[in-house]
């Protein structure tokens, strides 16, 4: 078991309290995934050629201020970490391929959590409670937003083992439930390029999205080949820089729940997360069929 | 959202924002051997799980807006209304009682359930009335796929469609379906619709307050291949 929610805002006052509703939404779904706690939230675009990049360091001692001098003397700029306990936010001078490489390559001990112009992943182990006051959630303002509470099935309880996944630039997904064909499936994305950096079921997920889309597939093309290449128990979120998708498997033993407002568009696991919002109570609320894809996306300006 | 409701003489008004939902549930499972309050009215679920459930006393319950998971569960006797939407497994395995929800419910309705009449006025999804041991279920919109899944006994009337599946692997159940059957699941087939069934599914529509012509719904049940179906054990279904 595992809990999921989405935030979508479609108006300025949602987007301005974004992090406070997330951090609430979030703490409703404690009991179904007590042990680890994250989050997606898609805020303050970088620059254009710049980009942006979220890391992780175990080392609570880590000298962030060192690694963000690094990156400006490779790419110039002031690249200033801005620090989140155990995660820090760079923005970075360059494209977000070249500044991950970089990361990769000089700092292999870090752990890149997302990368692209928007997205920002913070996740950690503990009870999501903690973790909402540990990354200081309520002040994030944003466009959206994806949480993910976990239950450990499939691996181990770690920071990195912990969703949201990033699956490419600014796409990342959240799981709840447990895929079944994950080892076969992460030896045949291996042989087509695609990295791996845990013996979780959902980076596999994560991975088999971001290889559809790296042929050209559609986000949404991409999540409907999911139906047919993925064998398990599912109920899908993923994040993009414009808005977010949802599937459930065509079995849909994981629940959802979807509801809409003139004020926003959220997704939970159960009604309990989304009873939180302002307004819930007028939502229109309903239950997303299963196998069928839904997407909210922003208009592109 | 917080509702505000006045509260009316005779009408026992449980706030689950201030009051815990255990002490509701144990007030309520204290009715079963202590006369108290008939008419309840609980405000502000915000999808709580198990609201109102393992009630044995012949009181109503009304519940204003949307319950979680196995609201009504276990139900004897009581009359449970949910004015909003309700989780996975409302009214799971209900003894006897009645049990409605307004809007529409998530999967496994009435999964189990022995006696009683559960009503859904607006859809219920997957796996509604899995395996049913007696309960009828009226559901107002459509079903899901695998309704009736190893339904055992009892009815289940649904005045939409039905999904993938249903009544898979089914025993003695009863399905009357008015919408399109998008398949029918191992051993489930389409049956004669004859007086005695008309007479049970217009009981069953009257009783649920649901207006619908019971010419117009079709018969499903077991082809009785799939189990060791004797004769003379009819009389135990």
């Amino acid at each position: 078991m595992c809990g999921i929610v989405g935030l979508f805002a479609k108006s300025a006052e949602v987007e301005d309290h974004l992090g406070e509703h997330l951090a609430a939404m979030l703490a409703q779904m404690s009991d179904r995934g007590p042990d680890s706690a994250g989050v997606a939230v898609y805020r303050d675009p970088a620059p254009l050629g710049s980009s942006k990049l979220t890391l992780y360091s175990a080392d609570p001692h880590e000298d962030w201020s060192a690694l963000g001098s690094a990156l400006s003397d490779a790419f110039g700029g002031s690249a200033e970490a801005s620090v989140r306990a155990s995660h820090a936010v760079v923005l970075v001078e360059t494209e977000a391929a070249d500044a991950e490489e970089w990361v990769r390559h000089h700092r292999p001990d870090l752990r890149v959590m997302s990368a692209g112009s928007v997205i920002e992943i913070y996740k950690e182990t503990g009870l999501p409670r903690t973790f909402v006051e540990q990354f200081g959630l309520a002040d994030f303002r944003g466009t959206h937003a994806l949480g993910h509470t976990r239950m450990a099935t499939e691996s181990r309880v770690t920071t990195e083992a912990s969703h949201p996944f990033s699956t490419g630039f600014d796409l990342c997904l959240v799981h709840n439930g447990s895929l079944s064909n994950h080892n076969r499936l992460r030896e045949n994305l291996r042989r087509e390029g695609i990295e791996f950096q845990t013996e979780n079921d959902t980076e596999v997920a994560a991975g088999y999205l971001a290889w559809r889309m790296s042929e050209g597939a559609s986000l949404e093309a991409a999540l409907e080949g999911c139906l047919a290449d993925l064998d398990g128990f599912y109920t899908f979120a993923v994040g993009t820089a414009d808005g977010f998708a949802v599937l459930r498997d065509p079995i849909a033993c994981k629940p959802a729940v979807l509801a809409e407002t003139d004020e926003w568009v959220a997704m939970g696991s159960e009604w309990r997360a989304i009873s939180v919002l302002p307004g819930a109570a007028e939502a229109e609320m309903w239950e997303p069929r299963p196998g069928v894809v839904y997407v909210w996306e922003k208009a592109r300006v | 959202m917080a509702v505000r409701v006045r509260e009316e003489a005779e009408v026992e008004l449980v706030d689950l924002e201030t009051t815990s939902l255990r002490e509701l549930n144990q007030r309520l499972h204290d009715l079963a051997r202590a006369p108290g309050p008939a008419a309840w009215r609980v405000v502000n679920p915000n999808g709580a799980h198990a609201v109102a459930c393992g009630m044995d006393a012949e009181i109503e319950v009304e519940i204003e807006g949307h319950v979680g998971y196995y609201c009504a569960g276990m139900n004897k006797r009581a009359t449970v209304r949910v004015h909003g939407n309700a989780g996975p497994g409302i009214a799971e395995n209900m003894m006897s009682g009645l049990v409605v929800v307004d809007g529409s419910a998530s999967q496994s309705a009435g999964a189990t359930g022995r006696g009683g009449l559960l009503v859904i006025r607006g859809d219920a999804s997957a796996r509604c009335g899995i395996s049913m041991k007696g309960i009828d279920i009226v559901v107002g919109g459509s079903v899901g796929h695998m309704s009736a899944f190893m339904a055992q006994t009892g009815c289940l009337v649904v005045c939409g469609d039905a999904g993938e599946a249903l009544g898979d692997s089914i025993y003695e159940a009863r399905l009357y379906v008015r919408g399109r059957v998008a398949g029918l699941g191992a051993d489930c087939v389409e049956k004669e619709m004859r007086a005695e069934h008309a007479a049970q599914l217009g009981a069953l529509l009257e009783a649920a307050g649901v207006e619908a012509d019971p010419a117009d719904f079709r018969r499903y049940g077991s082809a009785r291949q799939l189990y060791n179906f004797k004769i003379d054990n009819a009389g135990a279904y």
